[in-house]
C-alpha cells in the first residue's frame, strides 16, 4: 500500500505551478495518471522514487516511511525498492541484454528472478545482443526486466510505450499486465491513450495544473457520455471504407475487429487512428456461453 | 643528447596525463553535473590556459614558488620540494597548461549522456559511485580517449611555460621543445632537423589515431 502526500511548486512551461495531490494505493492497483504534459505527471513518479524532493508531505509505503517533510526523513532512490521504466528506455549501452538485467540484481548469485524475467519477456534468444541492435520494443522488454529483476514492490512507469508504432504497443501492454500480475506489484502508469487505459488500469487519476480534477475507473472517465447506451466500449478506428451513401468503419474493440454501417456524412469527422466511443441503445444483445 | 631530451619530453607527458586524468575526470564529472553559480568562474578559470600567453602562466608560477616566496620556502623548507628549474615543476606547471585540454572532452563526453542512464542506475539500488565507473566512465570511453590523448600531444608540444619556469638543464628540464631551439640558436641545423622530424611524426601519429578511433566508436554508434 503506498500512502501519500505531495506538494510542490514546479516551473512549467506557462510558468509555476503548485502541485498538491494526495492519493492512497493499494497492493494490486493498476492506477494511470492522465492529463495534459506539463500537468505534473512525471513530477509525481519523480518524487515517488526519490528523484525530486517535495517540498512537504510524506510517502509511506506500508510501514516504511519513505519521505516526511515534518520529521526530515528522505530516504535516498537506492533504497526505496521501486521498479523506474522511462520512455527513452536508459539502457546501458556499454552492456548487452543480459549484463543490463544482471546490473540490478543485489547479489550476482541470485539470478533466479532474472532468468525467469528474461523467460517472461521472451528474451531469451536476444542475450548476447548489444543494446543498439535492439527494436524499440525489444529495448523496452529488456528495461522492464531489468526493472523488475530486484522485485520491487512498486513499478513506475514514465509514458513508456509512446515511442512505439501501435502494433508494438499492443504487444508490450500484454507484457506489462502480465508483470503485473505475476508478481503483484502495484504499478503506476502516465499514458495517454485511453484504449490503453481502459485495457489496463484499474483506476485513473486525471491531473490538471498540479490536482486531480477526477478519480475513478476508467469507463466511469473515458465513457461518460449523454448516450444511456445499453452496452458501450471504446476502440480504435483500423480503417474507413467508403461505399456510395455509408462508410464502413473497422473498429479494434479489445482484441476483436468488428465492422460498423454508418451514413456518410454522419461519420465525416471520423478518421482512421481515432478513438472512438462504440455504443448500442435499440437492441438486447444476445449472450451465450462459450463452450 | 637528442634521446635524452626526447626521453624527457615522453616522461613529463605521461606523468602529466595520468594526473590530469585523475585531477580532470572527476572535475569534468562535477562540472557536468553541478547547478552552482559559480560554475561559469571555475569554467574560465579552466580556459584560461588556452588563450593566455604560456609566458603569462609560468611568470606566474616563477613568481609564487621562486626561492624568494613564502610558498617556495614553505615548500623548500617542509618537503626539501623546489619547483622552479626542476622536473617537478615542470610537471606543476604542464599539469595546469594542458587542464582544458583533459577536462572539455571529458566534460562534453559527461554531459552528452542521457541523465535517464544515471537515474536507472540510482533506481535499481547502485550507489553514486558504483554508477560512475560501471555506467558513466564505460559510455564516454570516446571522450576519455580524447582527453587522454589531447592532453599528451599538448604537453609535448608545450614550450613557453617549460621555457620559463624549468630553464634549459640538461636531463632535468630540457625537453624537446627546448632543445630544438637551443639547437637552432647553436646553428647546429641537422641535429634540430632530426627532433623536429621525430616530434612531427610522433604528433601526426597521436592526433591520427584518435581521429580513427572516434571514427570507428562513432560509427558503432549510428549503426
Amino acid at each position: 500500500m503506498i500512502e501519500c502526500k505531495l506538494k510542490k511548486e514546479l516551473s512549467a512551461a506557462e510558468g509555476k505551478m503548485i502541485l498538491n495531490v494526495d492519493f492512497r494505493l493499494n497492493e494490486g492497483d493498476f492506477v494511470v495518471l492522465y492529463g495534459n504534459s506539463g500537468a505534473g505527471k512525471t513530477s509525481i513518479l519523480r518524487m515517488l522514487s526519490g528523484l525530486l524532493r517535495p517540498e512537504d508531505g510524506y510517502i509511506n509505503q506500508d510501514s516504511n516511511v519513505w519521505f516526511n517533510a515534518e520529521k526530515k526523513i528522505d530516504i535516498p532512490i537506492q533504497k526505496r525498492k521501486i521498479g523506474l521504466v522511462f520512455q527513452d528506455y536508459a539502457l546501458f549501452p556499454n552492456m548487452n541484454v543480459e549484463e543490463n538485467i544482471y546490473f540490478s540484481l543485489p547479489q550476482k548469485k541470485d539470478k533466479k528472478t532474472a532468468e525467469e524475467l528474461i523467460e517472461l519477456m521472451e528474451l531469451g534468444n536476444l542475450r548476447k545482443q548489444k543494446i543498439q541492435q535492439l527494436s524499440g520494443g525489444q529495448q523496452q522488454r529488456v528495461a522492464l526486466a531489468r526493472a523488475l529483476a530486484r522485485k520491487p514492490k512498486l513499478l513506475l512507469l514514465d509514458e513508456p510505450l509512446s515511442a512505439l508504432d501501435h502494433g508494438m504497443r499492443t504487444k508490450l501492454q500484454e507484457y506489462i499486465l502480465k508483470l503485473h500480475k505475476t508478481y503483484n506489484l502495484t504499478t503506476i502508469l502516465v499514458s495517454h491513450d485511453p484504449a490503453e487505459i481502459i485495457k489496463m488500469a484499474n483506476k485513473v487519476l486525471v491531473l490538471e495544473n498540479g490536482k486531480f480534477t477526477k478519480t475513478g475507473t476508467p469507463i466511469s472517465i473515458f465513457s461518460e457520455s449523454k448516450l444511456s447506451g445499453k452496452f458501450q466500449f471504446t476502440g480504435e478506428v483500423l480503417a474507413k471504407i467508403d461505399e456510395e451513401v455509408v462508410s464502413i468503419l473497422h473498429i479494434l474493440i479489445g482484441n476483436n475487429v468488428i465492422k460498423s454501417v454508418s451514413a456518410k456524412d454522419e461519420i465525416a469527422h471520423i478518421q482512421k487512428g481515432d478513438k472512438v466511443l462504440v455504443a448500442s441503445k435499440a437492441f438486447n444483445p444476445i449472450v451465450t456461453k462459450i463452450e | 643528447m637528442i634521446w635524452e631530451s626526447l626521453w624527457l619530453t615522453l616522461k613529463l607527458a605521461l606523468i602529466t596525463t595520468l594526473l590530469l586524468f585523475v585531477i580532470g575526470t572527476p572535475l569534468a564529472y562535477w562540472l557536468s553535473a553541478t547547478k552552482s553559480k559559480t560554475k561559469p568562474v571555475w569554467e574560465t578559470l579552466i580556459s584560461m590556459p588556452l588563450i593566455l600567453p604560456p609566458t603569462v602562466l609560468g611568470f606566474y608560477i616563477l613568481i609564487a614558488f621562486g626561492q624568494s616566496s613564502f610558498l617556495g620556502k614553505f615548500l623548500d623548507g617542509v618537503f626539501g620540494l623546489q619547483l622552479v628549474f626542476s622536473f617537478s615543476g615542470l610537471v606543476l606547471a604542464s599539469v595546469i597548461y594542458s587542464l582544458p585540454f583533459m577536462v572539455h572532452p571529458i566534460q562534453s563526453g559527461f554531459s552528452s549522456l542521457p541523465i535517464h542512464l544515471k537515474e536507472a542506475a540510482y533506481s535499481l539500488g547502485k550507489s553514486k559511485t558504483t554508477t560512475f565507473f560501471k555506467i558513466m566512465l564505460p559510455n564516454i570511453k570516446p571522450a576519455l580517449l580524447t582527453g587522454i590523448v589531447l592532453s599528451f600531444a599538448h604537453t609535448i608540444g608545450e614550450f613557453g611555460v617549460v621555457l620559463m619556469i624549468g630553464g634549459n638543464l640538461p636531463g632535468e628540464t630540457r625537453v624537446a621543445s627546448i632543445a630544438i631551439y637551443d639547437e637552432v640558436e647553436a646553428l647546429n641545423y641537422s641535429s634540430a632537423n632530426t627532433l623536429s622530424f621525430i616530434l612531427f611524426v610522433l604528433s601526426f601519429a597521436i592526433l591520427l589515431s584518435v581521429y580513427l578511433i572516434n571514427n570507428k566508436s562513432l560509427n558503432r554508434i549510428v549503426k
